[in-house]
């Protein structure tokens, strides 16, 4: 792998950087691999380079049906947080917001993570209680959480309209180490960093089905470039979990649903740090390109369309002309949608399944990315030791069964 | 925004009506003779297919009432809606009938 760093780059630039090789291979599928992960987005990349650089596992094969990071990663908001009410989802997101503050170094490839603080605005009481009980939660759990004033929220944010009539302001929740990362960095980092342990990243492969022996155990996958021979295999397919699922006969408690996003047009700095609104399903931080990131809400019915409805998107920019009323002048250049695995408790899964070898990340929902590095990083021990690391012990597609549901869905409501 | 008919209103726009989810899971007759995979797949389990996938809505803003309707999840196309407690209609190609 070809280091980057500034002395690299000025003397590349000498040559008329002619001399960069491309980022990562482009290899064919082996017959056989230690370990298969379906599904090249950031958790899948991720998983694959810590199983090659935690436990050594290297002959490994990450599939992508498109290409990589073209799924919801490619896609989202890019906010990170971990001010999450329960213990269990503390010590996950945290785990990952601890990976983002060193993977620029740790992967060499500059994710631009950017702790500019996430503000979660309150707009009536029930919001109120809500974020002060997280507060409280969160100072237990070692998390950094702070209680803001309508007043000091508009000294922190001050586009912020606090005396909306609509949707008056209250107080806000903000976790100053939150951010944004860029999203497609993400994923070429970890493909690169990856693919230099030897791991192989095959795109524009499709898993068609998964194949399992008379004991019921995984014996390789059945894919659009042939069949490919392996013991484990990582399901990370984002929203088509419950379809990749389905050729091995499992059935999971998930829905796929649409949610949308919009950038505007660039303009110059004007928005210092990332907005949230739970309440008004409205997201909003400013790119490094000057372009305005917003998230919108998810539609209310399941699809695979990968495109939402206008009236969701409308509704949203509804209410961020109403909080932030100089964006009223702004135009929106484009609005994409991306297919979220959602769980009945918004909690994801990351474990072990009832077939022998076959292991599951998903239910990440609306608000996955956070969790790249966290979530990959556990995965690959899962895959690896064949059992849980104690992080995602409670993330187990059992709970469902045996009633030890992680709801972050009446904490956190809806999206994240 | 979808195009919704409802069976005994007619089309009309999405913003009339709430989503139900899946369709055809009934409530077990009597619970506490399942075993907890079985209660749990009731409760949280669904099919969630990439194709035609049977449903509940309710015209909300409109006759109130619930009815079914078979909807492609990839193009969003509706196929066909018909009342609560009828059977899923026979449609060619429909891999979960
Ligand atoms: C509009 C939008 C905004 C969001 N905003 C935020 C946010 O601000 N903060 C946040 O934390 N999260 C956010 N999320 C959620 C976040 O994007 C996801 O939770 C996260 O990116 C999921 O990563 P992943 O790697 O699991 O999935 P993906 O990146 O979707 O990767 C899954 C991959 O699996 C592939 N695949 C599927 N089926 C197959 C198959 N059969 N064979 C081979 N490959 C297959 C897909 O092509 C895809 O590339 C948002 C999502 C969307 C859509
Ligand atoms: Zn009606």
């Amino acid at each position: 792998m070809q280091k980057f760093s500034g002395l690299e780059l000025l003397r590349r630039a000498l040559g008329g950087h002619k001399s960069w090789q491309p980022q990562w291979r482009n290899p064919d599928p082996k017959p056989e691999y230690d370990a298969v992960i379906i599904g090249a987005g950031g958790h899948g990349l991720a998983a694959a380079y810590y199983l090659a650089k935690e436990h050594g596992i290297t002959r490994v094969a990450v599939l992508e049906r498109g290409w990589l990071g073209g799924g919801n990663t490619g896609r989202n908001t890019t906010i990170v947080r971990s001010n999450y009410l329960f213990d269990e989802s503390a010590a996950l997101y945290e785990h990952s917001v601890k990976l983002w503050e060193g993977l620029s170094q740790d992967i060499n490839y500059n994710v631009m993570y950017s702790a500019r603080g996430v503000l979660m605005l309150a707009h009536n009481i029930h919001d109120v209680q809500s974020f002060k009980r997280h507060v409280h939660a969160n100072r237990l759990n070692g998390v950094d959480n702070e209680w803001l004033t309508a007043e000091q929220c508009k000294e922190f944010c001050p586009p912020l309209n606090i005396s909306s009539m609509r949707y008056p302001i209250l107080g806000g929740a903000l976790q100053r180490r939150g951010g944004t990362a860029r999203h497609d960095a993400v994923a070429w980092g970890f493909a690169r960093a990856a693919d230099a342990r030897g791991v192989d990243i095959i795109q524009n492969c499709e898993v068609t089905g998964i194949r399992r022996g008379a004991d019921g155990a995984v014996e390789g996958v059945e894919t659009s470039r042939g069949f490919i021979r392996t013991k484990k295999i990582g399901v990370s397919a984002a929203g088509h979990t419950s379809v990749v699922m389905a050729m091995a006969g499992v059935r999971m408690p998930l829905e796929s649903y649409p949610l949308q996003a919009l950038v505007s047009e660039p303009v110059k700095p004007a928005f210092p740090t990332v907005v949230m609104s739970n309440t008004i399903h409205a997201y909003i931080s400013q790119s490094d390109k000057g372009e305005m990131v917003i998230g919108a809400g998810t539609d209310a019915y399941t699809s695979y369309s990968q495109r939402g409805a206008l009236h969701i998107t409308t509704h949203t920019l509804d209410a961020i002309c109403e909080l932030v009323p100089q964006f009223r002048r702004l135009r929106m250049l484009r609005n994409w949608g991306g297919i979220v695995d959602v769980t009945p408790d918004r909690s994801p899964i990351i474990a072990k399944t009832p077939v022998p070898g076959l292991y599951v990340n998903c239910g990440w929902g609306t608000g996955g990315f956070k969790a790249t590095p966290g979530s990959g990083n556990v995965f690959a021990h899962t895959i690896a030791k064949d059992a849980p690391h104690p992080i995602n012990a409670p993330f187990t597609l059992e709970r469902f069964r045996d009633g030890f549901l992680i709801d972050e869905a009446a904490a956190a409501a809806v999206a994240h | 925004m979808l195009i919704i008919t409802c069976p005994w209103c007619g089309a009309r726009p999405e913003l009339e009506f709430r989503y139900g989810g899946e369709a055809h899971i009934a409530r077990p007759a009597d619970p506490s003779t399942l075993t907890d995979e079985e209660w749990a797949d009731f409760l949280y389990n669904r099919t969630n297919p990439k194709g035609l996938h049977a449903e509940r809505w309710r015209h909300v803003h409109g006759c109130g009432r619930f009815f079914n309707a078979v909807r492609d999840t990839v193009s969003d196309f509706f196929v066909v809606t018909y009342k609560a407690g009828e059977t899923r209609p026979d449609i060619a190609g429909d891999q979960a009938k």
